[in-house]
């Protein structure tokens, strides 16, 4: 096999890797407070849309992210009054996020269909990005892909050893505990949800700016799942999000790849593998009760009323 | 300000009302959303919502919409009432259209009368077969049915995809990716002259029946609503909770494989890429919105069908964007669950209690 072509796919491993170790951060932050947000489809495929268009009209893809970013966070304000403020069912509440997300998704970008923008550019480190091999695989990449990394470590920090992480935990296990001693419940839970509206936001604007610079109906194809899937396979720990989500970067590029590494398979069956090994580690992670009792946050999905 | 004070018992009233609110709600959105689209909104309105409807070939492509609606949300309820979440009915009804197409083309040139019934009973088992990997991975090894039902539709769609533009592709077709259209003994009968609604409609109806029936009159069905609204007596009653799940999975499968025959062997009349524009995702809206209840799906379906013809109707005579349809699906679920509020709580005008301390006796929401 030729190494030019190791060398590219494990580099494009990252690029696909990046929208879910965006989504699946916020979402474990965002579940470690008890919200299970289902409509993280909905919100990646809106935060495409609102990022490829602001940076259609500004010219700026900075301008693309923080418009992806609010619209993320928009979205999930909507999840979080039904779900936290009027106390709806998380479940119906996440698919009708999806629902509605890709319609609204699909409404915004009816103009936007067929039109290009540069991608987001790869940075360049002196001498580092020369370095044979080691180059390619750690120093040619887009901003994003290192503020991504950057972020799981920001997010675990923050979980184990601040004080609002430990709050949000709190809240997570033990609600009405954690209404007894004071902390506000509620608004700590909107601070998660709108925090992983921000980051799946975000992704979904990865997609649409660097992976592939255009906008395309239901682009995300399932991304969103799989990031809500990827929690589950992270434990709910932050550091496992980033070997999952590279993980499966990996397999979703093995498609584009695949038939230049010489596997004689029709590319639609390359296309199932992403899906078919979401399934496969949800049934070796889940496999074990005891594992997933142990980690999940005991208030998941669960709504919390003061009384 | 007011407040809202829990209801001492949920409203059955509201239960009844909330879907009409939500549609409503829709309804206005809708014309406000006309109306900054530079559209009149009362002819927008009319155009949208009311002009499918007064026509007989409307209403026909009215229950033709509706039929699969039925019957995947006929399904998806009863499963939902069980706290059992088929997510992936759009691709139950893509394997369910699969099957029934390999039947379709393999006796291609058969004219006989079992053709059709036959190509129903397999689309039924594709739909069931492919419901029922979710429902062995959740009960074995307690994997989420949701997010595993969801990520099978992305495969049934590929598998869909593979056979259109390969071993099923019509040899005379110009290499179009679809299959050779089906002949008459494998296509549905019309029920009236003229019009494109099928025979799968009489067969959503009865889908209907027998879901009504078993709702009300089964122990099976008794144990999944106990177990949905009460987890813990139906633990403690030592109901099943696998056997909830394979039966949600399997008899929402069978329904949404249903739909796709009626789909491929009716309007479509051949396999192509796509078979369904999302009826299975749009019959969890249908569910809900028709409150999990048999003959309320029936209705909801029969509402979320107009604003499919509507949407297209919009599309035509209005130059509206066709996305404007899941928009409207979106906004009615968001409407519905919001409406939901009111059947645990009421408003209460807001009382003055002097200090303002701790007052809340009675849970209690801002509002």
């Amino acid at each position: 096999m030729n190494p030019d072509y190791v060398i590219a796919f494990l580099a494009s491993t990252a690029g696909a890797a990046t929208p879910l170790v965006l989504a699946s951060s916020g979402e474990l932050v965002a579940e470690r407070s008890g919200v299970l947000n289902l409509g993280l489809e909905g919100i990646m495929l809106v935060g495409a849309v609102t990022g490829f268009m602001a940076t259609v009209s500004t010219g700026s893809l900075t301008l693309g992210l923080l418009a992806a970013l609010l619209a993320g966070m928009a979205m999930s304000l909507i999840f979080g009054f039904l779900v936290l403020t009027l106390q709806t069912n998380q479940v119906a509440t996440g698919l009708a996020l999806t629902l509605f997300g890709i319609g609204l998704s699909a409404f915004l970008g009816r103009d936007l269909v067929g039109q290009t923008v540069a991608p987001i550019a790869a940075l360049s480190f002196p001498v580092l990005s020369d370095i044979p091999f080691i180059g390619p695989l750690l120093f040619r990449f887009d901003p994003v892909v290192y503020l991504s990394l950057l972020l799981v470590v920001a997010a675990g920090w923050m979980l184990a050893r601040t004080r609002i992480g430990l709050q949000i935990r709190a809240v997570g296990e033990a609600p009405h505990s954690a209404h007894a001693i004071g902390m506000p419940v509620i608004g700590l839970r909107y601070a998660a949800v709108l925090f992983g509206g921000a980051m799946a936001g975000v992704g979904g604007a990865y997609m649409s700016l660097a992976l592939t610079p255009m906008w395309v109906e239901g682009m995300t194809a399932g991304r969103g799942w799989i990031a809500l899937a990827q929690v589950v396979f992270a434990t709910w720990k932050p550091r496992n999000v980033v070997l999952g989500a590279y993980l499966f970067g990996g397999v979703t590029v093995l498609q584009f790849h695949g038939q230049g590494m010489g596997l004689a398979v029709p590319s639609q069956f390359l296309s199932m593998l992403p899906y078919l090994a979401t399934i496969a580690i949800l049934v070796i992670i889940c496999r074990d009760p005891k594992t997933i009792l142990l980690n999940k946050p005991m208030s998941l999905g669960q709504n919390f009323k003061a009384d | 300000m007011s407040r809202l004070e829990a209801r001492p018992a949920p409203s059955r009233a509201m239960m009844l009302a909330s879907p009409l609110i939500a549609a409503l709600a829709m309804l206005v959105t809708g014309s406000i959303l006309f109306l900054l689209l530079g559209q009149e909104p009362l002819h927008a309105f009319y155009v949208y919502f009311i002009k499918p409807a007064t026509t007989l070939y409307g209403v026909g492509e009215l229950l033709l919409k509706a039929t699969p609606l039925i019957l995947c949300g006929v399904g998806l309820a009863i499963g939902f009432r069980a706290d059992v979440h088929n997510i992936g009915a759009d691709g139950q009804l893509t394997v369910g259209a699969i099957i029934a197409g390999c039947v379709a083309l393999y006796f291609d040139g058969v004219e006989a009368p079992w053709v059709l019934p036959l190509m129903l009973v397999a689309g039924a088992l594709g739909g069931m077969a492919w419901a029922a990997i979710p429902a062995l991975l959740r009960t074995r090894f307690n994997t989420s049915e949701i997010l595993v039902s969801l990520m099978l539709v992305y495969v049934a769609y590929l598998l869909l995809s593979y056979l259109v533009h390969g071993p099923l592709r019509d040899p005379d077709g110009f290499n179009f990716p679809q299959s050779k259209m089906f002949g008459d003994s494998a296509t549905l009968p019309l029920l009236v002259e003229g019009l494109r609604v099928n025979a799968a409609f009489l067969l959503s109806l009865a889908g209907v029946a027998g879901a009504w029936f078993f709702c009300r009159h089964t122990f099976a069905g008794y144990r999944m609503q106990v177990s949905g609204m009460a987890p813990a007596a139906a633990l403690y009653a030592g109901f099943s909770a696998p056997k909830n799940v394979w039966l949600a999975f399997l008899v929402s499968g069978a329904m949404a494989g249903l739909a796709g025959v009626g789909e491929v062997a009716g309007p479509i009349g051949q396999l192509q890429p796509s078979v369904s524009p999302g009826y299975g995702f749009a019959a969890i809206i249908v569910a809900y919105v028709g409150r999990l209840h048999p003959v309320g799906v029936l209705l909801a379906a029969l509402l979320m069908s107009l604003l499919y013809i509507g949407g297209e109707a919009a599309q035509i005579e209005l130059q509206l964007p066709s996305a404007i349809t899941g928009l409207f699906q979106g906004l009615l679920l968001f409407y519905l669950l919001a409406a939901d509020l009111f059947i645990h709580y009421r408003f209460k005008p807001r009382v003055r209690v002097a200090p303002a301390g701790k007052t809340a006796a009675t849970p209690e929401i801002a509002a």
